[in-house]
């Protein structure tokens, strides 16, 4: 089973990569181009084949490891 | 005193503090290993600046789980003083050890310079040297140095008088033109709520001898010196 965890900073929280991105998009000529935020895509492959077994263990993992939870929201796929 | 200094892969300022600490105490620090899992009997530890593990994932957050950071976290809420300076301070913070985040610089680039800052609480074995509102000059060389915290968190280290250092400029104003990086009200520096373990960005043991043209970051050491014996 294949896991892809989506981590992204919560609202309220600056993001200047993803300001910084808006400005090229925009200084491109990209018209209407509002708030950008960026984040990070991770996917693992883990051996575990039931798929709330393995979302437990994926969310342990982002609390864990994955994610600052000060400062990220997480979301969890799961594909077979 | 008997220090200890945590050497990670990628750290890079652990010879800078353990110089700064020997000069301070008279002894040279145990430099411990990421990969260790029991500290030596201390007084003090130093997490140093660095890019430890690469900064890979987040800034210090793969030290923060490292093996030895399990034993520093436990010391450290048993009281034993616990110094992160830049790297230092993202891998306290990763540990959970300090509140907030470091984030990446308002400005996006990497910002390495000497900095004024404003000496926020001298009631802490580390600050013992400085007088309130006293300006010091440190370097700084980071990219990730922005301090957040949500507006409560940001409350409560200000009311418990847990903010350490702020950015400032040279006349003591916690300006935007004062702030190098973005941070949250300025700050710089902060405590836990025993003032027992102190994370700032700027570095103290980088202004601790007059060939590095400043000396401003030595009285930290010496005051730490003198409190811990």
């Amino acid at each position: 089973m294949k896991a892809r965890v989506h981590i992204t900073l919560k609202s309220g929280v600056l993001d200047p990569q993803g300001k910084a991105i808006g400005h090229a998009l925009e200084a491109l000529g990209f018209e209407g181009v509002g708030d950008v935020r960026q984040g990070k895509v991770i996917e693992i492959d883990l051996v575990e084949e039931d798929p709330a077994k393995a979302r437990k263990q994926v969310e342990e993992m982002c609390r864990k490891l994955l994610a600052n939870t000060v400062i990220e929201n997480y979301v969890i796929d799961l594909a077979s | 005193m008997k220090a200890a200094v945590i050497v990670f892969p990628g750290s890079n300022c652990d010879r800078d503090a353990a110089v700064a600490l020997r000069e301070a105490t008279g002894k040279p620090p145990a430099m411990i290993w990421h990969r260790d899992s029991a500290l030596p009997k201390v007084d003090l530890v130093v997490v140093p600046g660095g890019f430890s593990y690469g900064d890979y994932l987040r800034s210090g957050a793969m030290a923060a789980r490292s093996p030895i950071m399990q034993d520093v976290i436990r010391r450290a809420k048993d009281g034993v003083p616990t110094l992160g300076i830049c790297n230092g301070f993202q891998i306290l913070t990763e540990a959970g050890l300090l509140p907030g985040a470091l984030m990446r610089n308002a400005g996006l680039k990497f910002v390495c310079r000497s900095v004024s800052l404003r000496v926020e609480n001298s009631q802490t074995f580390f600050t013992a040297g400085y007088a309130v509102n006293q300006v010091v000059q440190f370097p700084i060389a980071h990219a990730d140095g922005n301090y957040f915290a949500d507006d409560d968190t940001l409350d409560r280290l200000e009311g418990e008088g847990r903010v350490a250092f702020r950015y400032a400029t040279p006349d003591g104003e916690t300006s935007p033109e004062g702030n190098p990086n973005g941070s949250s009200r300025n700050i710089a520096g902060i405590f836990n709520a025993a003032k027992t373990v102190l994370g700032l960005m700027p570095h103290p043991e980088r202004a601790a001898d007059p060939m590095h043209g400043g000396t401003d970051g030595r009285i930290m050491f010496d005051a730490m010196a003198r409190a811990l014996g």
